[in-house]
């Protein structure tokens, strides 16, 4: 196969047409259509051309918040078959979170896990750093030996657990200033949310499910935006669900306060009334919240209070979640839905343009993470990721379309919009008209 | 009815119906020979992941008075990291041939899972599920109520008009659940008096009345039927109230507040009862109280549903 791919007729995200002319690991031009000066008229021989008539180009996905589950719990995902399902869902790079087994809390696990990513090639593996030993939160861990590790570790997280002991957080992101890192914070207060399975409210009283009250979120978040805007660091807040988080960051940041957040696809399109019929697949952390939360969160995204989207995809194997409610395991996988979810719940209601996708699915997670010459804006000379989404395309979301190891996604049967169809990685195609590569064909990027 | 696991989504004809032939069910217990043939060849188990001998008990002699065989399973400690699955141990039942499975689980939801899976095709009867629902100790209840009230003349009878008062552990009680659901849909009016710490959030929406206050709720309801729930001990350790004395104090119905009552409101719990703390010994041993008659019925009324899903009637519900 060559190295030189032209994709011709590409909506550029700004809604530009243009024609990609990619070789080796760089977009050598992109010529938009109106201006003349086809990509085409550079292609010359040896070149495959892709017809990527009513195809949008996004730059690669970036997903800040990836569970891939290696070391220690292979039995729900490996790095190789977690970013197999991230080539499938148009990622080009993935932030491994760190509650593996051991723990990613010193520079030889997280060497490790950014090995495996290079060795499986079908996207940029970036490790995350525990803040503190084996997630316990009482101890930093070694963030500076894996700031400075071959990973180049700038994103901290205990993710999974909260950093609830203030002092410990004010510490972490005192320290982490250091080495220009940022704390991604769980936003949980454990004493608040003992034994919760799903959002307090009326229904978890109904239900007779254990709440988790969104003041155990919120007034998390107000602490570290505090305590951030005190020391004068940067702080992520992972996964938002509520209304009243939306509130807390949208007026820390207009106080000045150095906070980015994210939300879930699952969280921007589903709602706690599935959990009605005690199906775990809707069982995740934090949980599914009313509707009023769901319109909050993309208005959150929309006015820009919510910097990105990320699929805190989590994988379990089956018999968590064939089970009774209180024994199942918390999450969902989320690679391969994200992007349709995105575009049902944020494209197709008018809330972002595809140049906002571009930014809160790739750029910004990327400048977030300090991920550098990876996400870009189609400039002539940027790397080679992107991806090439039909918005026409319009499906019900199948297992099928799952490439990691689990299976538990709560989109099954859901209708869903668009389809990824291209993903390049470093200029290969891992994912080709919706085939994946096979592993033997990926180049290591060792 | 191929399954009951909730009082929530049953209608209000189906209920009617399940208390009418636990009258039936009533005259054989006071038979000399108190069995029938109804279920004969069929198996029930009852499959109990959490300890309550009552209820256990009720459910046997409700299955052998139909004479159904019965087979105990004791399965404490259920989930995937305790031992053997949910699925592995309804695979094992259908393997055996149940044909019904009353199931008590301390996780909310367990028997609707059971229910909805394709681990087993018998009928579900919910035992009490977490802090769900409870639905045959609801049924039970309503039965008693309205014998009380309607007496020989109950058939085909609801329980509209009558105030109904619900003292104690609304938040973890699925015993206030299942009378609410069941309640309402009979026609009845409720109140939950509690502490505020155990009243459950959003029970603003539901459609009872809420107070913090018994002794207010008492003068100003003038209940037809007032119900103490069990108070367990653990409640005071988690900072619920601050200690029993306490909680007996404001919600306990001691010998001054059953006084207020007036002679024909009935005095009802599910049992088993903290004498001084949530009912003094005289209120659970005056004439008023239905504690024993509540166990009476609730083999009645257990007979019924066991009947209704198992008999020759379940293929035409299915």
């Amino acid at each position: 196969m060559s190295d030189r791919y032209l994709l011709k007729g590409a909506t550029l995200p700004d809604g530009r047409p243009a024609d990609i002319l990619i070789e080796g690991d760089r977009i050598l031009s992109t010529a938009t259509t109106t201006t003349g000066a086809s990509a085409s008229a550079k292609a010359g021989t040896g070149t495959t051309v892709i017809d990527a008539d009513g195809l949008v180009a996004l730059p690669g996905l970036v997903d800040l918040h990836t569970h891939l589950r290696e070391p220690g719990f292979e039995q729900s995902e490996t790095v190789l078959t977690g970013t197999r399902a991230a080539a499938a869902g148009g990622f080009t790079a993935v932030f491994a979170m760190a509650n593996t087994l051991p723990v990613s809390d010193t520079a030889g696990v997280v060497e490790q896990v950014q090995a495996l990513g290079r060795a499986a090639g079908y996207a940029t593996v970036r490790p995350i750093g525990a803040v503190t030993v084996g997630l316990q939160g009482e101890r930093l861990s070694e963030i500076g030996a894996m700031a400075q590790s071959l990973a180049g570790v700038r994103v901290f997280s205990d993710d999974g657990k909260c950093v609830h002991d203030s002092l410990l957080m004010r510490r972490a992101l005192e320290y982490v200033k250091t080495f220009d890192g940022v704390i991604a914070q769980h936003a949980q207060d454990p004493r608040l949310t003992e034994n919760a399975q799903m959002n307090e409210g009326a229904l978890s009283s109904e239900l007779g499910l254990k709440g988790w009250p969104a003041v155990a979120e919120e007034s998390i978040i107000a602490r570290d935006v505090l305590l951030a805007e005190h020391v004068g660091a940067r702080l992520h807040i992972c996964h938002l669900s509520t209304a009243g988080s939306v509130d807390v960051v949208r007026w820390a940041k207009a106080r000045g306060i150095q906070v980015t957040a994210e939300a879930t696809p699952h969280h921007l399109l589903l709602t706690e009334e599935l959990i009605r019929s005690y199906d775990a697949r809707y069982k995740v952390n934090p949980p599914l919240r009313r509707d009023e939360d769901v319109q909050a969160l993309r208005e959150g995204v929309a006015d820009g209070t919510i910097d990105i989207i990320a699929t805190d995809h989590a994988p379990h194997p089956r018999e968590s979640k064939e089970c009774e409610w209180d024994a199942a395991a918390f999450g969902m996988v989320g690679l391969e839905s994200a992007l349709p979810v995105v575009q049902t719940a944020l494209v197709d209601t008018g809330l972002l343009d595809w140049a906002d996708v571009a930014r809160v699915l790739s750029n910004t997670p990327a400048a977030i993470g300090r991920l550098h010459d990876h996400s870009h804006s189609f400039e002539d000379g940027s790397p080679a990721n992107l991806t090439l989404v039909d918005p026409a395309a319009s499906s019900v979301f199948a297992l099928d379309r799952l490439h990691g190891k689990s299976r538990n996604t709560p989109f099954e049967g859901v209708t869903l919009s668009g389809s990824v169809r291209w993903t390049f990685h470093k200029g290969f195609p891992t994912l080709r008209d919706g085939v994946l590569a096979e592993p033997g064909e990926v180049p290591s990027r060792v | 009815m191929k399954h009951l696991l909730s009082t929530r989504d049953l209608a209000r004809d189906d209920a009617i119906r399940i208390l009418d032939i636990a009258e039936d069910m009533s005259e054989v217990s006071t038979r000399e020979v108190k069995k029938l043939p109804a279920l004969r060849g069929k198996t029930v188990v009852n499959l109990f992941f959490e300890d309550s001998t009552r209820t256990r008990i009720s459910f046997e002699a409700a299955a052998k008075r139909l004479s159904a065989d019965v087979i105990n399973f004791s399965a404490k400690g259920s989930s995937v990291s305790k031992g053997e699955s949910l699925k592995d141990t309804a695979q094992t039942l259908a393997a055996m041939g149940a044909d019904g499975v009353v199931i008590r689980h301390p996780a909310s939801g367990a028997p609707q899972v059971l229910a909805q899976s394709d681990w087993i095709d018998a009928g579900v009867v919910n035992a009490g599920d977490g802090t769900h629902e409870h639905p045959t100790q609801a049924l039970l209840d309503a039965f008693t109520m309205r014998r009380r009230i309607h007496g020989t003349a109950s058939r085909g009878k609801a329980l509209d008009g009558v105030s109904v008062v619900i003292v104690g552990d609304i938040l973890h009680s699925r015993v206030a659940r299942s009378n609410l659901w069941l309640l309402r849909t009979l026609g009845a009016e409720v109140t939950f008096v509690a502490p505020a710490t155990l009243v459950p959030v959003g029970a603003d929406t539901w459609p009872a009345t809420v107070s913090f206050d018994l002794d207010a709720t008492l003068a100003a309801v003038r209940p037809d039927v007032l119900m103490m729930l069990r108070i367990q001990s653990e409640r005071m350790n988690a900072a619920y109230f601050p200690n029993a004395r306490e909680y007996s104090r404001q919600w306990g119905l001691d010998d001054e507040r059953l006084a207020l009552l007036g002679p024909d409101s009935i005095v009802m719990h599910p049992g088993p009862m903290n004498r001084g703390l949530e009912i003094s010994a005289g209120a659970a041993d005056s004439a008023q109280s239905t504690v024993l008659e509540q166990v009476a019925n609730g083999v009645s009324i257990r007979m019924a549903v066991l009947y209704l899903l198992l008999s020759g009637e379940r293929e035409a519900h299915a």
